[in-house]
C-alpha cells in the first residue's frame, strides 16, 4: 500500500478526488453547466467545420484587432463570471441576518475573493486592453503593432490565467483570503489549502501576458506613428494608452514579485510575510499596494481616453483644452505613484505620514477634476447627438464625479478611520471602477463595435442596456454607502445588526436591475447581429468620427491602411474631410504598392497551453508535469525564434483592389462631411 | 454603530471631519453636475436656438478657472486633512476624568480578548470601559490581521501579530455599544463583533472586583486553548495571572495561533470551516 500512495503521490501531486466538491451542489452545478455549454460550442464549431477557420483567423492571428476582439470576448464572458458572484453575494448579505444565510463560510469567501480577482484582472484589464490593442494602431495610422507576435502570446497567457481561475471551482478551491491574499491569511499556516495557489500562480501567468501587452503598446505608441503624427497631434485615446501601459510596465513587475515572495513562503519555507522569523505581512501591505494603486490608473486612464473620443465626437467639436488633457493625463500617470499608503492609514502611521499620503492623493483629484471641465467645455457650444455611446460618456460623468467626492473623502485620514474596510469603501470603489471603468469600457464597445465588425449595434437595446445599468447601479452601491455609514464592514458572510438589514435587501434589488441592464447588453448583441444587413455600415466612418481609425473601411483590411496617412493636425481624419470637401478631391488614381505583414503564428496559443499545464501542475504540486509544461513553453519560443520567414506580401494589385471598394464606399460620405 | 452618531470625543472630531469635506466637497460637485446636465440637455443637437461653437476649443481664461477651482478645494481640503491627522492621531492622547485605563486587545481566530493588566482581570468578545475616562488601548493579534473598530467610539487601527499598536479613545455616555473587527481574517471573521458596556466609573470597580472573582484564570496554558481556531459564543471572563501576558504574546514568546488542523491530501481543511458554523 504505501509504494501505491507514493507513486500515486509523484503522478498527482495533491491531487485526489477530494478536489472535486461532491458535497456542495453550487460550484459543481455550475461547473456541469459550463462544461456541458463548452463542449457544445466545441462539438457544434469540429462537426460544422469552422475549427480551420478558428484556428487560421483567429486563434493563431497576429492581427492587432482579431487580438483586441479576442481580449474583449474574454473580458466579456469574465464579466458574467464575476458578476454571477456578485449576484450570489449580495443575496447571501440580504438573507444573512441573524442567520448563515445560503452560503457558509468557506464558500462565501471564495465567492467574494473571485468576484475582486476576476473582475479586476480577468474583466477590465482584458477590456481595456482589447480596445487598446483594436483601436491604438488605426489612431496612430499604422499597420499594425510593434511586436504582433508577442502580442498574441500576451492574450493567451492572460487566458490562460482566466482559465485556471476557473478551473479552481470544479477542481479543489479558490483562494479565501479576499481579492490581494493578504498574509499571513494567505501563508500557508492559515490557507493551507489550493485557493491561495490557484490565485498566485493565476495571476503570475496572467501577469506577465499584462507586461508584454504593455511593452507592446507602449513601442507602439513610441516608435510606430505614421508621417506627421507627432506627440501632440495624436487622439487623447493614444495618449491615455501610454500613460497606462507605461504604468503597467513600471507596476506589474512589482506584482509579480510580491506574488513570487508569497509563492516561496507558501512552497519552499521562506518568511517573506510570515509571523514568524522576522517575516514583515506590512511589507507585503506596502509592495501590493504599490501595484495596486497605479493599477486603478491603469484601468481608468484607458476608459479617459474613451470618453474624451466619444465626447467631442458626439459633440461634433475637437476636445476642449486638448493640451491642458495631455497634462492631466501624464500627471495622474506620475502622480498615482506616489499614494499607496492611503490603502491602510489605520495601520498606525504617524500624523505626518498619513496627512502627506492623504494630501498626495487628494492632489490626484486636480487633474481628474480637469478632464470634467474639459469634458463639459468640450460639450458646451457643440451639437450633442445621444447615441448610447454618448449616453454612458454622460453617465460616466455624473457618477465619477460622485466616486470621486467620496475618494478624497476616504483620502482624509481621520475620515478614513472611519470610514477603512467599511461598506462605504466598498461602495466607492465600484463608484469609480463600475462609473468609469466600465461604463468606459461599455462606450468604446459601442463606440468602436462598427469599426471592428462593419455594423452598427441597436440603438434601442443599447439604450435600455445603459438605463438599466445606470439606475441599478445607484440602486445597489447607495444603500451600500449608507451601509457603511452605520458602520458595516466588508466581507461579512452574515450579520446581526438589524439596522443593516433594509439597505441590503435594496441593495439585493439594485443587483436585480444591474442584471437586466447585463441582459439588455446581450440581447443588443443578438437583435444587432440578426439584423446586421440593416445595420450595415458601408462608409467605415458611421460616427462622423475624427480621428484616424474612422479613414479605413469597417472592418478594416488586415493591412489597416493601403498608404499611410499623412497627419497635418491633431483630429486628422476631420481635418482631411474638410480638406476634401473644400478642395472637391481630385481623384488622381494613387500608385499602390506591395504590403508585408506579419504572418499568423500558433506560438501564443502553444505558449499558453503549456502554461496552462505547468500552472496546473504548480498548484498541485505535480513535479513532472511542471517540467514537461516549462520545457514545453520554452520549446514554443526557441521554435519561434529560430524562424525564416515571419512576413508574407500583400500584391499591389490585391491593395488596389481592397483600397478602391473602400474608397468607393466612401465617396457619397466624403462629399457630405466638413459641411459645417 | 451610526458614524453620525458619535459617543466619544474622537468619533465626533473624525464624524465632523467627515461631514465637513462633504459639505466643502458639494459645493463643487453640485454645480459641476448640474452643469453638466444643463450643457448636455441645451447644447443636443435637436435644439435650434443653441449656438454652435466648434472652434470653442480652447481658452485660457477657462483653462485658469478649471485648474484653479480643483486646485483651490485640495488646498482647503488638504489644510484639513494635514490638521486633522495630527488632532486625531490615534495614539495621541485624549485626556479624560479620572484615572486613564489601560486595556490590551489581542485578536484571536475568531473573537476578541482583553486584558486588563492594572485591574487583572481578561474578558472575551466584551468590552467594559468607564464612562470619562481616557482608555489607552495596545493592541496585537495572535495569529492573522485584524482592524479593531468600534464605530461611535472612532477611529479604528490594526492588530498584527509580532507588533503592538496604540490607539486612544473616550466613551462619554453610559450605555451599550458595539465594536467589530474591520479586516477579514478568515471563516469565523463574522463572528468577531464585540459589546461594548459603558458603565458609571463608580461602578466600574465593583465591576472588576465581580469580575476578578471570576473562576477561570487566564494564563498561558488557557491562552493557548483560547486561540484555537472557533467561534466564542459566550462571554467568559477571566482573573489575570500574570500581567505580563500581553507582552509574551506581543513579542511572540507564546508562539503565534496555529491555522486550522487537519489537512487533506486535496489541500481542502477539513477543520476552521466547519467551525465557523
Amino acid at each position: 500500500m504505501p509504494a501505491v500512495r507514493t507513486v500515486e503521490a509523484m503522478m498527482l501531486g495533491k491531487l485526489d478526488w477530494s478536489a472535486i466538491p461532491f458535497g456542495q451542489p453550487i460550484p459543481l452545478i455550475a461547473g456541469a453547466v459550463v462544461l456541458v455549454a463548452i463542449l457544445a460550442v466545441l462539438i457544434w464549431v469540429v462537426v460544422k467545420g469552422h475549427l480551420p477557420y478558428l484556428w487560421h483567423e483567429w486563434i493563431t492571428s497576429v492581427d492587432h484587432k482579431r487580438i483586441g476582439v479576442m481580449y474583449i470576448l474574454l473580458a466579456s464572458v469574465m464579466l458574467l463570471r464575476g458578476g454571477s458572484d456578485a449576484i450570489m453575494m449580495r443575496i447571501q448579505q440580504a438573507v444573512a441576518y441573524q442567520s448563515q444565510g445560503y452560503l457558509p463560510p468557506e464558500h462565501y469567501n471564495q465567492i467574494f475573493s473571485a468576484h475582486g480577482t476576476i473582475m479586476i484582472f480577468f474583466t477590465a484589464m482584458p477590456f481595456v486592453i482589447g480596445l487598446m490593442n483594436l483601436v491604438v494602431p488605426l489612431q496612430l495610422g499604422v499597420r499594425d503593432v510593434a511586436f504582433p507576435t508577442l502580442n498574441s502570446v500576451g492574450f493567451w497567457l492572460t487566458a490562460t490565467g482566466a482559465l485556471l481561475v476557473n478551473i479552481s471551482l470544479v477542481v479543489g478551491e479558490f483562494a479565501r483570503t479576499g481579492w490581494l491574499a493578504f498574509p499571513p491569511l494567505s501563508e500557508l499556516s492559515y490557507s493551507p489549502g489550493v485557493g491561495v495557489d490557484y490565485y498566485a500562480w493565476s495571476l503570475q501567468i496572467s501577469g506577465v501576458g499584462t507586461l508584454v501587452a504593455g511593452i507592446n503598446l507602449v513601442t507602439t505608441v513610441l516608435k510606430l506613428r505614421t508621417k506627421g503624427m507627432n506627440y501632440l497631434r495624436m487622439p487623447m485615446f493614444c495618449w491615455t494608452t501610454l500613460a497606462s501601459n507605461l504604468l503597467i510596465v513600471a507596476a506589474f513587475p512589482i506584482l509579480t514579485a510580491t506574488l513570487a515572495m508569497l509563492l516561496l513562503d507558501r512552497y519552499l519555507g521562506f518568511h517573506f510575510f510570515t509571523n514568524e522569523a522576522g517575516g514583515n505581512v506590512m511589507m507585503f501591505m506596502n509592495l501590493i499596494w504599490a501595484w495596486g494603486h497605479p493599477e486603478v490608473y491603469i484601468l481608468v486612464l484607458p476608459a479617459f481616453g474613451i470618453f474624451s473620443e466619444v465626447v467631442s465626437t458626439f459633440s461634433g467639436k475637437a476636445l476642449f483644452g486638448y493640451r491642458s488633457m495631455v497634462l492631466a493625463t501624464m500627471a495622474i500617470c506620475v502622480i498615482s505613484f506616489m499614494v499607496w499608503l492611503h490603502h491602510f492609514f489605520t495601520m498606525g502611521a504617524g500624523p505626518d505620514v498619513n496627512a502627506i499620503f492623504g494630501i498626495a492623493s487628494m492632489i490626484i483629484a486636480v487633474p481628474t477634476g480637469v478632464k470634467i471641465y474639459n469634458w463639459l467645455f468640450t460639450m458646451y457650444g457643440g451639437r450633442i447627438r445621444f447615441a448610447t455611446p454618448m449616453l454612458w460618456a454622460v453617465g460616466f460623468m455624473v457618477t465619477f464625479i460622485i466616486g470621486g467626492l467620496t475618494g478624497v473623502l476616504v483620502a482624509v485620514p481621520p475620515a478614513d478611520f472611519m470610514l477603512h474596510n467599511s461598506m462605504f469603501l466598498v461602495a466607492h470603489f465600484h463608484n469609480v471602477i463600475i462609473g468609469g471603468v466600465l461604463f468606459g469600457a461599455f462606450a468604446g464597445f459601442e463606440y468602436w463595435f462598427p469599426k471592428a465588425f462593419g455594423f452598427r449595434l441597436d440603438e434601442r437595446w443599447g439604450k435600455r442596456a445603459f438605463w438599466f445599468t445606470f439606475t441599478g447601479f445607484y440602486v445597489t452601491f447607495v444603500p451600500l454607502y449608507v451601509a457603511g455609514m452605520l458602520g458595516m464592514t466588508r466581507r461579512l458572510q452574515h450579520y446581526e445588526v438589524a439596522a443593516w438589514r433594509p439597505w441590503m435587501i435594496v441593495a439585493a434589488f439594485g443587483m436585480a436591475v444591474l442584471t437586466i441592464g447585463v441582459i439588455c447588453q446581450i440581447m443588443q448583441l443578438v437583435v444587432s447581429i440578426r439584423n446586421r444587413e440593416a445595420l450595415r455600415d458601408r462608409t467605415g466612418d458611421p460616427w462622423d468620427g475624427r480621428s484616424l481609425e474612422w479613414a479605413t473601411s469597417s472592418p478594416p483590411p488586415v493591412f489597416n491602411f493601403a498608404f499611410h496617412p499623412d497627419v497635418r493636425g491633431e483630429d486628422a481624419y476631420w481635418d482631411m474631410k474638410v480638406a476634401a470637401q473644400q478642395q472637391s478631391l481630385d481623384h488622381t488614381a494613387p500608385e499602390y504598392h506591395d504590403i508585408e505583414m506579419p504572418k499568423n503564428s500558433p506560438t501564443g496559443f502553444v505558449c499558453a497551453f503549456f502554461a496552462t499545464i505547468m500552472g496546473f501542475a504548480l498548484i498541485w504540486h505535480i513535479w513532472w508535469m511542471v517540467i514537461l509544461g516549462g520545457i514545453g513553453a520554452i520549446a514554443t519560443f526557441v521554435v519561434f525564434a529560430w524562424r525564416d520567414h515571419d512576413e508574407y506580401v500583400i500584391p499591389a494589385a490585391e491593395v488596389a483592389r481592397i483600397d478602391r471598394i473602400n474608397l468607393e464606399e466612401r465617396r457619397g460620405l466624403v462629399s457630405m462631411a466638413g459641411m459645417i | 454603530m451610526n458614524l453620525l452618531d458619535p459617543q466619544g470625543p474622537v468619533a465626533a472630531a473624525n464624524s465632523t471631519i467627515l461631514v465637513d469635506s462633504v459639505f466643502i466637497m458639494l459645493a463643487i460637485v453640485v454645480p459641476t453636475i448640474i452643469a453638466i446636465l444643463a450643457f448636455a440637455f441645451w447644447f443636443r443637437a435637436s435644439n435650434p436656438k443653441a449656438k454652435f461653437q466648434p472652434d470653442f476649443v480652447y481658452s485660457g481664461r477657462v483653462e485658469m478657472v478649471v485648474w484653479a477651482i480643483p486646485a483651490l478645494t485640495v488646498i482647503l481640503l488638504g489644510g484639513v486633512a494635514w490638521i486633522g491627522s495630527h488632532k486625531l492621531d490615534p495614539a495621541a492622547p485624549v485626556p479624560g476624568t479620572g484615572s486613564p485605563v489601560r486595556i490590551q486587545a489581542v485578536s484571536l481566530d475568531w473573537k476578541w480578548l482583553f486584558i486588563y493588566p492594572d485591574q487583572r482581570i481578561a474578558t472575551v468578545n466584551t468590552l467594559t470601559v468607564p464612562a470619562g475616562a481616557e482608555l489607552n488601548f495596545q493592541l496585537t493579534s495572535s495569529s492573522v490581521m485584524n482592524v479593531f473598530f468600534i464605530p461611535q467610539l472612532g477611529s479604528m487601527i490594526y492588530s498584527m501579530n509580532g507588533m503592538v499598536t496604540r490607539l486612544n479613545l473616550r466613551a462619554d455616555n453610559e450605555g451599550k455599544l458595539q465594536g467589530l473587527g474591520a479586516h477579514f481574517s478568515g471563516d469565523g471573521f463574522p463572528d468577531m463583533m464585540f459589546d461594548v458596556n459603558v458603565i458609571s466609573p463608580l461602578a466600574f470597580p465593583d465591576w472588576v472586583a465581580a469580575t476578578a472573582k471570576s473562576g477561570a484564570v487566564l494564563n498561558e496554558e488557557s491562552y493557548t486553548k483560547l486561540m484555537q481556531q472557533g467561534i466564542e459564543r459566550g462571554r467568559p471572563t477571566y482573573r489575570l495571572d500574570d500581567p505580563r501576558l500581553f507582552d509574551l504574546i506581543a513579542t511572540q514568546h507564546i508562539p503565534p495561533g496555529p491555522g486550522p488542523e487537519l489537512i487533506s491530501d486535496a489541500g481542502r481543511p477539513h477543520s476552521g470551516g466547519h467551525d465557523a458554523r
